[in-house]
């Protein structure tokens, strides 16, 4: 990796892999002793995934279930530790960070959460929910915080005076306002947003993307956007990342992506997103079920849907691959 | 395939109210369309249009403290508002079937597919249990769920989301309805799943003159599919007529505000098309016209509820002020 | 107000605002007005009530005083009600064996059954939140340990615990509550880190986990607020369980001393009289044991269905 790049990204991902181990009891254990067979299960969520993100860009991060961005998005908030592999911030790794060095790098990194019903603490009022945070890190005088969460308020498109109200009494697309009022609390560089708009109606959707371009511009921050809304990650990112089973497929400029996608997966997945000027569509899709992550396929996981496949996709996992200026593309068809 | 110039589905001024201690929540709040044979309808809406007790109604499932307050559904010529409970009962799963937005509404989690498939054919028909069980294993064929043997004897949870939403649409076509109501069947699936489905229904309606009303908030949806469109806000159809002219040719300025609010209608980097404001309570509707305080194109006039007008075509619309047919833009290619 | 001006999204807002206020504030009014639709558990509630305030105000209100072995006397035992006692006074409900007036020894009665039902469940609480709390939030090896701990201490039936533990323990107020709390804190513990368990996975714990605040105040700030609600409804109905419990074991000589008896022992000591026609004894403080325990009941029923999250919106 060339090492003046590294000083400019801001965060960067570096062979990043994540398991979920269920293991067994000791009932189970005793079971499988005696031959039965249960064997502990295992869910790669993440697979050896690597990115480098820069000052001020917009990433879109897409894929379907199971693909493992929202576990990957969660790892570099620092919700769940990764497995294997490291977070750098700004160069450098959060986790040798001790004390108060490591508390500040982790408040630049934060996240905006999917459901606006679950992602508010039901029992505390707004002014707390936002406020909490950053009195208890001394971002703000306790006596200064009614102002200060004010401010964010405003920015963030809330009236103020409904700070002592409970979530309850708010909208869908106020609520997302608060959680984003409540990151931004603590003065954060780079935000991960896990599906942010999702949950929301169209017109509300459109108003929240409107404030997160507008917060961009203000304030300089770094965006994750992590979506299955190819339209919205169309519209609001600089690059696009698209992942499939845990593992990273193809990484390219957005307008290059859309163009001209090199990935079959890719190719699919822009080919099935309903289009509103697409009429009377004939529906032609992509075979097969997405596997489950608990038992991927060996190989290139795409395999058994993709209508290019080989011998050599079932057998060895294609490297991500740079195939021109700023794209790459993990698939055997590229060498 | 032609098909009789008959609808399938008539529905007239219906309005569906809910009488909460709050208020009345005017739901559905005059309400008219029809379907016709191996058509595709598109019910767009957001959250509170009214769209899902729409459907509801149809199928007699508003319960208290909601209610059909007035109006008629004509099935077929019959009306099913005034329908008893037991002949709703015999026209549910035979002649008309529903498909919900979570498959867990119609699976149940403690039988296997097989038995529930083999009973949502014995309720309505005298036939074996083998024959049924044929039946069932042809239609889960026909929504692409490959080795149907073993997943009849399996349980939902065994299944992913895509696969139940598959079986429950598969139980809906069971006893080949003339009717199927989809509430948002494919809005918590992925694209490529999505895709499937779609391809799925598309190709019933086609071959076998099943009507369907497709109950949606994704505009982009409606377009690959439906064949008409009706657009709902607060309770009243706003805008209605052939997805084309309407999509292409929106003249109600919510409809207009939320196809530009769609991502791909817009630039990159330039702020969004926004309707500003939020969709009102239903216990607290503005007086006069529900979209009033958003709409750009409001006047005075706007106080009173417009009536629905008759454009040419089939088109129909309530606003006082519509869009010039003009002024609104065409779709880009 | 230019800011109002700029986001037109706050104006439309300003406009449902009598519409957002209208309905209850905080969540506990609104929990309020959810409980007092049913009747009959607002009836209950004032019994209960009205018995507290009963227990409370025993000195001042019972006619005399049961406890006072100076006072009560053998003269005076098996009286009918409305006869007068030696001292002049009229006993309403009959005196028992020891010429106890009914009356007041029913309110004592009822000032132990419940300061003790309730304070040995207030202390299980307490002790069953901590345990499973913790046991929720550590998750891994330790929830494990915790937990079979709790199954171990469950698999006991309560009556057998306490027997045993009030034997060794010998008589009075403190080894009762004791020994209820032995027997009451493994339920409290393992509902709430039932609740636990899935409170720990919502978001607003992952974003508290995302704002770098302590684990401790996730737990205690974040986590134990929203698991609180089932806590109610189990420690009402442990309460009416707790209650029931001391009357058993005073009723089987066990507790509370036969000086101080409580609503178990004064059933007890009018058996023997019951076929002699003398049942005041007996079925009076039987019959306020029942209104008691039905009152809770009637409350925590309500409390179960109004904090059910499956009947909210």
């Amino acid at each position: 990796m060339d090492p003046n790049a590294q000083k400019q990204s801001i965060v960067t991902i570096n062979q990043i892999s994540k398991r979920f181990v269920k293991s067994l009891d000791l009932a189970g254990r005793i079971a499988q002793r005696f031959g039965a067979d249960i064997r502990e299960e295992i869910v790669y969520a993440v697979d050896k995934v690597s990115l480098e993100i820069q000052d001020g860009e917009v990433v879109g991060l897409v894929g379907e279930s199971g693909c493992g961005k929202s576990t990957l998005g969660r790892v570099v908030a620092g919700v769940h530790e990764p497995s294997d592999g490291k977070v750098l911030f700004r160069g450098q790794e959060i986790d040798s960070l001790t004390g108060q060095d490591a508390q500040a790098a982790a408040l630049k990194i934060q996240m905006i959460f999917q459901d606006p019903m679950s992602s508010l603490n039901p029992r505390m009022r707004v002014q707390d929910i936002i406020g909490e945070a950053p009195v208890v890190h001394g971002v703000v005088d306790s006596k200064d915080i009614t102002n200060y969460v004010e401010e964010i308020m405003l920015r963030v498109g809330l009236d103020p005076s409904y700070a002592r109200r409970y979530p309850h009494q708010f909208s869908g697309g106020q609520r997302q306002r608060i959680g984003i009022a409540r990151a931004l609390a603590v003065q954060p560089d780079f935000l991960v947003c896990d599906e942010s708009v999702a949950a929301l109606d169209v017109s509300i959707q459109a108003q929240v993307l409107n404030l997160f371009m507008r917060l961009r511009e203000e304030l300089n921050l770094t965006y994750l956007f992590i979506s299955h809304d190819l339209g919205v990650v169309e519209h609001l990112s600089d690059r696009v990342v698209i992942m499939y089973l845990g593992r990273v497929v193809e990484i390219a400029p957005t307008s290059e992506l859309f163009a001209d996608p090199n990935h079959p997966y890719t190719q699919a997945l822009l080919a099935e997103v309903p289009r509103l000027e697409t009429r009377q569509r004939k529906f032609a899709p992509v075979k097969g079920e997405i596997p489950s992550p608990i038992d991927p396929p060996s190989g290139c996981h795409f395999h058994p849907r993709c209508p290019q496949a080989s011998a050599r996709c079932r057998e060895e996992i294609p490297v991500l691959r740079e195939i021109a200026q700023k794209r790459f593309s993990a698939c055997h068809l590229n060498s | 395939m032609s098909f009789s110039d008959s609808p399938t589905l008539e529905v007239k001024d219906l309005k569906t109210y809910f009488f909460t201690k709050g208020g009345i929540a005017r739901a559905v709040d005059g309400v008219s369309f029809s379907v016709g044979r191996g058509k595709v309808l598109g019910l767009v809406g957001e959250s509170g249009s009214g769209k899902t007790v729409t459907g509801f109604s149809i199928l007699g499932l508003v319960d208290e403290p909601g209610r059909v307050v007035s109006g008629e559904i004509l099935y077929r010529g019959e009306n099913l508002v005034s329908a008893s409970m037991g002949r709703m009962r015999e026209l549910r799963g035979l002649n008309i079937s529903m498909i919900f937005q979570d498959p867990m509404m119609t699976l149940n989690p403690v039988l296997r597919i097989d038995t529930q498939m083999i009973e949502a054919i014995q309720a309505h028909e005298k036939i074996s249990k083998d024959d049924a069980r044929q039946r069932a294993r042809d239609v889960l064929g026909q929504v692409g769920i490959a080795s149907p043997d073993e997943r009849l004897r399996a349980y939902p949870h065994q299944f992913s989301g895509g696969m139940r939403q598959r079986v429950a649409i598969a139980i809906a076509l069971l006893n080949k309805p003339d009717l199927i109501v989809a509430d948002e069947p494919t809005t918590a699936l992925d694209v490529t799943i999505q895709g499937q489905i779609l391809y799925e229904v598309q190709k019933l309606c086609s071959q076998t003159g099943t009507a369907l009303i497709w109950i949606t908030h994704d505009l982009s949806v409606v377009a690959g599919l439906a064949d008409d469109i009706c657009v709902m806000y607060a309770g009243r159809i706003v805008e209605q007529g052939s997805v084309n002219s309407v999509l292409d040719n929106p003249r109600h300025p919510y409809t207009h505000g939320l196809i530009s609010s769609v991502p791909s209608r817009n630039r990159r980097g330039v702020p969004l098309a926004q309707i500003p404001g939020m969709a009102p309570s239903l216990l607290k509707l503005p007086k006069g016209c529900s979209f009033g305080p958003r709409c750009p194109q409001v006047t005075a006039d706007c106080g009173i509820i417009p009536n629905i007008s008759m454009l040419d075509k089939g088109r129909q619309l309530r606003c006082h002020n519509p869009l010039d047919a003009l002024v609104s833009p065409k779709l880009k290619d | 107000m230019t800011i109002i001006e700029n986001n037109p999204e706050l104006m439309a807002e300003d406009r449902n605002d009598e519409e957002n206020y209208e309905g209850a504030q905080t969540p506990l009014r609104r929990f309020l007005s959810d409980f007092c639709e049913a009747r009959l558990a607002v009836f209950g509630f004032f019994i209960i009530l009205v018995i507290a305030l009963v227990a409370i105000m025993a000195p001042f209100i019972a006619p005399t005083d049961p406890y006072n072995l100076a006072t009560v006397s053998i003269l005076d035992s098996r009286l009918e009600p409305g006869e007068a006692m030696m001292s002049g006074t009229i006993a309403y409900l009959g005196t028992d064996g020891a010429g106890r007036d009914m009356v007041s020894a029913m309110i004592y009665g009822l000032r132990i059954s419940l300061g003790v039902g309730i304070g040995s469940g207030i202390i299980a609480m307490l002790i069953g939140i901590s345990f499973g709390l913790l046991s929720a939030y550590a998750g891994g090896k330790i929830d494990s340990v915790f937990m079979r701990i709790v199954d171990i201490q469950l698999s006991f039936p309560a009556i057998l615990v306490a027997l045993v533990l009030l034997v060794t323990l010998g008589k009075g107020v403190d080894k009762t509550i004791i020994a209820l709390v032995v027997v009451q804190w493994a339920y409290y513990a393992r509902t709430i880190r039932g609740t636990a368990l899935v409170e720990r996975r919502r978001e607003y714990i992952e974003s508290a986990v995302c704002l770098g605040l302590s684990k401790n105040r996730i737990m205690f700030r974040h986590l134990l607020p929203n698991c609180l609600a089932p806590m109610i409804v189990v420690g009402t109905m442990q309460i009416a369980h707790a209650i029931s419990l001391e009357a058993t074991l005073s009723f089987l000589g066990l507790g509370m001393p036969q000086t101080e008896p409580s609503l178990g022992r004064l059933i007890s000591n009018g058996f023997e009289y019951i076929l002699s026609g003398k049942y005041w004894i007996s079925v009076y403080p039987g019959i306020a044991l029942l209104i008691t325990i039905v009152s809770i009941n009637l409350v925590g029923d309500r409390l179960r269905d109004v904090l059910n999250p499956r009947l909210q919106k």
